[in-house]
């Protein structure tokens, strides 16, 4: 009896903050889905909006231009995601050493993460101005010509995408030097007198090693690149045509602009729906690649006795 | 396996000076043991060999062949850590393979070795498990598996014990004892115990303060240490110090009055003598009177701690003598074991014959 209760004890004192976490935050998820199924406009409460049941969300399905602002967002999250990985890691990989002036040139690196998302699309939309923009200024300094950057679909897509890399990779670059520099320093020196290259350290011991941290930044990155809106929304609001429409930008729009509370609340359901698989998936993939290598251990040991 | 020699070899961190110039050399297959104290500079020198750090001066050779400059790759040199600094990310196998496959080393090759080497070391049952899932006793010897696959030729062993269990290094230290006769290498072994150092080592050099105090084999070591500090380091119980005068053929000071060592010069005024406790006896017609502060019992032999004047002595003695604290007891000490130091410089004196 008394075993039980204390067994129970933990419970009992998780039970608060449970209580807490459930309010907070399934309430508001619990209200976005009953909304989903409302046709739903901002002068109307709750209460007198009319039930149409899954209209909204096939309505969507429908919708060439949803299809297309998703596809921009899946497109927008996967290129800058890896690039900023990339650069990320790599910028961590070479600065991880003890030089004189690192610690000053780390702070910089961070510096972009820093500023507050509407300056710095306030400061790209400068730098990309078409007559006065830093940038045009620069191309044409060197003889090039000029470049539509933000009144291009093409072009736009990709300035959005350069103004995500300049502020996200740093956050990258952190938690991989971080990362970096709690690997265990005695290992990397083995590795040294075993005859590993530069290159054959990072790819056989310092990567696998920070792989779990890799993992896991990369998931923070991509569930917020799946949100972006204030830097997109000053810079290109969306166009030209629908070419930097990412989903969080049409929600927005469709609550404010259309007045349609249930059709936007249907798209947030689908961006948590998608965010939601995308982190199953990569946890998943990391359980079953662990509990394969279990399997086989078990099975070769088996195998010898 | 090549002869290795440090000339004038020195670390400086910043100001600091970790190792002031350094002359040793490492004879070809050899078993050398570096001994001393925690921070003696021990590790740093090991360092220094496997090119995990670069000199500040002087010059390391193999062989003849300068190799300060060289990466520690080059240097064809496999090391054991403290801390056995597995790759946590591998199975033993994979740890144990890691320079091999680096290096290109055919499959069939690479299984051969890595199967020899772990039934060897009795971890061939574990080769499929991560570090994470071993004991320290069986990490160590998967550290001492990669270092063996590797077929180097200098082993540079860095106080591979310490973090093991009492009795699990009395045995690892056994097996090395005889892993080391089948393997023909230069092998350095870094320890702070001079019990693992004399059972080990061909060869020990003791240090202290980054300075080399003496080297030689265990017995040299033993029986005719050069200073005070090489003979307070070897041996345990630890050696006694007492200040004495000479006066004529007597050794006196507060406490006692023994009789000059036989064969040594007669020196003149203060110094500082010498005595194992092994080389203590009870002896009821004994001149020398010492009274009983503790009784350690450990078996057939008891270790006692007396009072000679302000000074503690120890004595060795047989547990059947059945000393107890407070006893006032007599002891005979051999004159031959008596050492004279010159209490300044600390350095022994020596019969005119010797050293
Ligand atoms: N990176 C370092 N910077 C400054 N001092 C160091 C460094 N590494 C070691 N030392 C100093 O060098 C001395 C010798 O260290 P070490 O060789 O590790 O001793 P040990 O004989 O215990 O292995 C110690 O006093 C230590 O404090
Ligand atoms: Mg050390």
């Amino acid at each position: 009896m008394l075993a039980n209760v204390n067994r129970a004890t933990p419970y009992l004192f998780l039970a608060p903050a449970v209580l807490v976490m459930a309010v907070a935050l399934l309430y508001p998820i619990g209200y976005m889905i009953w909304a989903s199924f409302l046709d739903w406009n901002p002068s109307q409460r709750i209460g007198e909006a009319e039930f149409v049941g899954l209209r909204n969300y096939i309505y969507l399905l429908g919708d060439a231009a949803f299809r297309e602002s998703f596809w921009v967002t899946i497109r927008f999250a996967a290129i800058v995601v890896t690039v900023e990985m990339v650069l990320g890691v790599g910028l961590a990989l070479l600065l991880d050493r003890k030089l004189r002036g690192m610690t000053v040139l780390r702070t910089i690196f961070i510096l972009p993460m820093m500023i507050a998302p509407i300056v710095v699309g306030l400061m790209w939309r400068y730098m990309y101005h078409p007559t006065v923009g830093t940038l045009n200024r620069m191309l044409e300094s060197v003889g090039l010509p000029s470049a539509p950057w933000l009144s291009d679909g093409t072009w736009a897509f990709a300035s959005i995408v350069i103004a995500d890399i300049w502020q996200w990779t740093p956050f990258i670059f952190i938690l991989a030097l971080a990362a970096l520099q709690s690997l265990p320093q005695s290992a990397m020196e083995a590795a040294r007198i075993d005859g590993a290259s530069g290159w054959q350290l990072i790819w056989h011991v310092k990567l696998p090693l920070m792989l779990p941290v890799l993992i896991v930044t990369a998931l923070l990155r991509l569930i917020d690149a799946f949100k972006v809106l204030e830097v997109i929304l000053v810079l290109t609001n969306g166009g030209p045509g629908l070419s930097t429409e990412i989903v969080a930008l049409r929600i927005a729009r469709t609550a404010q602009e259309f007045q349609d509370l249930g059709t936007a609340a249907a798209m947030s359901n689908l961006l948590l729906i998608l965010l939601l698989v995308l982190t199953i998936l990569m946890f998943g993939y990391t359980r079953l690649t662990e509990r394969r290598a279990a399997r086989l251990a078990a099975a070769r040991e088996a195998e010898i006795t | 396996m090549p002869e290795i020699v440090l000339d004038g070899v020195e670390k400086r961190y910043g100001r600091t000076q970790v190792l002031p110039p350094l002359d040793l050399t490492l004879e070809d297959g050899e078993f050398t043991v570096l001994v001393g104290p925690s921070g003696c500079g021990k590790s740093t020198t090991l360092r220094l060999l496997a090119g995990l750090e670069t000199l500040s001066g002087g010059e390391i050779t193999f062989d003849g062949r300068p190799i300060s400059k060289l990466e520690p790759k080059a240097r064809d040199v496999a090391m054991v850590f403290q801390d056995y600094a597995l790759y946590p990310h591998m199975n033993v196998a994979k740890n144990m393979s890691f320079a091999l496959r680096l290096s290109r080393v055919p499959k069939d090759e690479i299984d051969r070795r890595v199967a020899a080497a772990a039934e060897m070391l009795g971890i061939d049952h574990l080769l499929d498990r991560k570090p994470a899932a071993l004991s320290g006793g069986q990490r160590q010897r998967v550290a001492m598996g990669r270092a063996l696959v590797r077929d180097a030729g200098v082993f540079l062993f860095d106080e591979p014990l310490s973090n093991l269990d009492a009795k699990l290094r009395a045995r690892m230290r056994t097996e090395l004892a005889e892993m080391r006769n089948s393997i023909d290498k230069n092998m350095i072994y870094v320890t702070h115990d001079q019990v693992e150092a004399m059972t080990l080592g061909d060869r020990i050099v003791v240090m202290n303060a980054g300075r080399i105090q003496q080297q030689g084999t265990p017995e040299d070591l033993f029986e005719r240490p050069v200073n005070k500090f090489v003979a307070g380091f070897i041996g345990a119980p630890t050696m006694n110090f007492l200040p004495a005068r000479a006066e004529g053929d007597r050794l006196v000071g507060e406490g006692f009055d023994l009789p000059h060592p036989p064969g040594l010069p007669v020196p003149q005024g203060a110094v500082e003598i010498g005595i194992r406790p092994s080389a203590i006896t009870v002896d009821h017609g004994a001149p020398l009177e010492l009274r009983v502060v503790v009784a350690e019992y450990l078996g057939a032999q008891s270790v006692l701690v007396t009072r000679c004047g302000p000074h503690e002595v120890l004595a060795e003695v047989e547990s059947a003598t059945r000393a107890k604290p407070g006893e006032t007891v007599r002891f005979a000490v051999d004159p031959a074991e008596i050492m004279i130091f010159d209490p300044e410089t600390g350095t022994r004196l020596v019969p005119d014959g010797e050293g």
